[in-house]
């Protein structure tokens, strides 16, 4: 096992996305990829990995008004398999 | 692959960014995937909110895919006619001199259906900002060619591409508007990435302090994306916008305090920002 730092997260209201994956390439620590669970409108939604910086720039990408961002006052590890 | 519970906010955590606007009642919209619209219209309300404008400010809102939010903006608004919303404006800003104005359009609505409303408009040197948020395409109606639409691009009744030989050459809006004694502040910004949209936030700023200074015209050109009217998957809408409506209509401050700054001072910022860019997301990130 290894440990991945994240200095931010992020709450993402998966019924209001339309899956356009703008936020995919957006993400600067590249700690998002597409899910393939469908929501009520039939479209697929982000995921999030360890590794997040809290930067916005996937608020600022998001054509639907998806995500909420926020930063820890401590940064938070998180265990992976190495 | 490890996953993070994204249903609810950490505890621990300091909130830096919502959900939505402040000026928006709801984030619902019926806008297509990809679109670049809702996108600009953020920089444009989250600023009226930083500026603490929202109580004086007045919107004239076009016709096309944005004017959906006419119904869900928490700002006094008027609905103009097809094209007319300069005019529209220059009368709202003439009987209410302490209000702030902007107006909404699209590049159908106002380099096509109106280009005369905004040519007089910022000639007569009306403290008004306009907003023109360019796609290339009539996107409301399916997608068909405007004025904006550069060589080459498709679109549905150019499907080939424009043709300079048939359909004539594009309208350079910015930089028309730029070369008029009454215009002050003219930009050109992009939603294409975080940092576009940032910078594009920052014009929008500067033009509404324009027009709270009384010194003219004020005008922002957003280019952004319609993956739909484009024909392309919605992940390749900012490239696109990019290399193909970025090319032609360059990005930057195109007039500033009166100042008109040529194409070449502003591919030389571009280029600069690029490498910035670039050492920036090579040293870590970009969100300090």
């Amino acid at each position: 096992m290894s440990t991945i730092t994240s200095r931010g997260t992020i709450t993402i209201d998966v019924e209001a996305c339309k899956g356009c994956e703008l936020c995919i390439t957006a993400c600067p620590p590249q700690v998002l990829s597409m899910g393939t669970a469908l929501n009520q409108a039939g479209f697929h939604s982000p995921l999030l990995h360890p590794g997040c910086t809290g930067c916005a720039a996937c608020l600022f990408v998001c054509p639907d008004f998806c995500f909420e961002v926020f930063r820890f006052e401590q940064p938070m590890a998180t265990a992976v398999p190495a | 692959m490890v996953t993070i519970d994204t249903e609810h906010p950490p505890s621990n955590a300091r909130q830096v960014g919502a959900l939505k606007p402040d000026l928006l009642i709801t984030g619902e919209h019926h806008l297509c995937p990809g679109c670049g619209e809702p996108l600009a219209l953020r920089c444009l309300l989250d600023t009226i909110t930083e500026l603490e404008l929202t109580a004086q400010t007045i919107g004239v809102m076009g016709i096309g895919c944005y004017t959906a939010f006419s119904m869900t903006l928490d700002v006094d608004l008027v609905q103009a006619l097809h094209g007319r919303a300069p005019s529209v404006a220059t009368g709202v800003k003439r009987m209410r001199p302490d209000a702030t104005v902007f107006t909404l359009q699209g590049d159908g609505d106002m380099v096509n259906e109106g280009l005369q409303e905004v040519l007089h408009t910022a000639a007569r040197g009306e403290a008004v900002t306009c907003v023109l948020l360019n796609n290339g395409v009539f996107g409301e109606t399916g997608g068909h060619m405007t004025a904006t639409t550069v060589l080459g691009q498709r679109t549905k009744n150019t499907l080939e591409g424009r043709d300079a030989a048939y359909h004539g050459y594009p309208i350079l809006i910015g930089d028309l508007l730029a070369r008029l004694e009454g215009a002050t502040y003219v930009a050109r910004g992009s939603v294409h990435n975080a940092g576009a949209v940032a910078r594009t936030k920052k014009m929008v700023r500067r033009a509404l302090e324009c027009q709270e200074r009384r010194e003219g015209f004020s005008f922002v050109e957003i280019l952004t994306m319609c993956p739909t009217g484009w024909f392309i998957p919605t992940g390749e809408g900012p490239g696109y916008l990019h290399d193909t409506l970025g090319e032609v209509h360059v990005m930057g401050e195109l007039k500033v305090d009166g100042r008109i700054r040529t194409t070449e001072e502003l591919h030389a910022e571009n280029v600069a920002r690029q490498r910035d860019v670039e050492a920036r997301l090579a040293a870590g990130g970009l969100d300090d």
